[in-house]
């Protein structure tokens, strides 16, 4: 103890003793402050839900939205969000997020809503509420994480599972023809008069969380216009149910997942 | 090409050791601790003194434990410069 100790002072005394640039001028990059909490998410090490929680923050700080944002959190892994982001939050049933979402916009229109939803709740459970909210084209952000599995259940078979893939439930691989294709939800909703700006982006890698944060922002901007739904899909990883290194898991998101799940967006107010 | 000196900051408490900074970084500046943390995770630490402020790791990085500093012209002329580790601080102004 007292030898870690004493290293770790000679550590930090030959830290301190070089010239420092960790000054406040030279920031180029930190955690979001007031709309993030500074606890430890219980997240698993490197899952991708922390990284959207930290550009949500991010995108609500910089447009200085604090007191205007309500999100929404469902069952999932993200049922804890409202832990972690310091901004008003509502628990929805499973599957019900968009349905929940809908009533505080028409309730409180000036209001920015989004909800934050995982793939078993959107895409299984959910389906029909969220087929509908993006059909009724009411203003709200809806962020859908796919990782191809219930997570926070174990590892279950989801319906955004691939094929083949191995899940607690499909053991063997899923099977096409007796558990059917995985649903693509975005490509489903992108198809609706009433969404605005379909896209699917995802966080493995800085180019792509850049671009997830731009999306973040075009939502907001656009709800603040009043123009419909906004969906944004974000491929995921799950290193704890797939049984892999989050390095790896971000491998295999790559070589298998945006394959049948291409980035880009899918709806765009010019059409393109 | 002139070199750009970043440098960063890593909350040690907060990090889980997921590596995913160690593959987003382009300089290899990053490795992993041989100590682990109060909930027990090897940390994350800076090992080389190549960093040049890039923001990728912070950028990937899921809990939001790193901060990324980088030397401005600006503040080149103005380096706070830390003599003395026990009391006082000096600081000295470089033209």
């Amino acid at each position: 103890m007292s030898e870690k100790k004493m290293l770790d002072d000679q550590h930090y005394e030959e830290m301190i003793q070089e010239e420092s640039i960790c000054i406040n001028d030279n920031i180029v990059y930190e955690a979001p402050k007031s709309a993030l909490y500074d606890t430890p998410m219980h997240y698993c090490p490197g899952c991708g839900h922390g990284v959207v929680h930290r550009l949500l923050a991010e995108v609500i700080e910089e447009m200085g939205i604090l007191n205007d944002v309500i999100g929404v959190a469902p069952v999932g892994c993200s049922v804890l969000a409202y832990n972690y982001l310091n901004i008003d939050m509502s628990e929805a049933a499973h599957g019900r997020a968009s349905a929940v979402a809908t009533g505080i916009k028409r309730v409180l229109p000036e209001k920015l809503v989004f909800s934050y939803q995982g793939d078993g709740d959107l895409a299984a459970i959910g389906t029909g509420e969220t087929i509908h909210t993006c059909n009724r084209g009411e203003n709200i952000l809806i962020i859908f994480i796919n990782n191809g599995i219930y997570g926070m259940t174990g590892g279950q078979m989801a319906p955004t599972t691939l094929p083949d893939m191995k899940s607690t439930t499909s053991p063997f691989g899923r099977d096409v023809i007796t558990m059917g294709a995985p649903l693509k939800m975005t490509d489903l909703v992108a198809q609706l008069p009433g969404t605005y700006y379909v896209t699917r982006q995802s966080v493995h890698k800085p180019t792509n969380v850049r671009k997830m944060k731009k999306a973040i922002q075009k939502s907001f901007e656009y709800q603040k216009q009043n123009k419909g739904t906004c969906f944004i899909e974000v491929v995921s990883n799950c290193p704890s149910n797939w049984k892999m290194t989050p390095v790896e898991s971000n491998k295999w998101l790559e070589d298998n997942m945006l394959p049948y799940y291409p980035l880009g967006d899918l709806k765009t107010p010019d059409g393109k | 090409m002139a070199k750009v000196k970043g440098d960063i900051v890593i909350d040690i408490e907060k990090c889980k050791g997921c590596e995913l900074c160690i593959a987003a970084c382009p300089q290899g500046t990053l490795e992993k601790s041989k100590h682990v943390n109060q909930k027990g995770y090897l940390y994350i630490v800076k090992v080389e003194d190549n960093c040049t402020g890039c923001a990728n790791c912070a950028l990937v990085c899921p809990d939001a434990v790193i901060t990324v500093y980088r030397q401005t012209s600006k503040a080149k002329q103005q380096v706070a410069k830390i003599s003395n580790v026990t009391g006082d601080l000096t600081v000295t102004v470089k033209e």
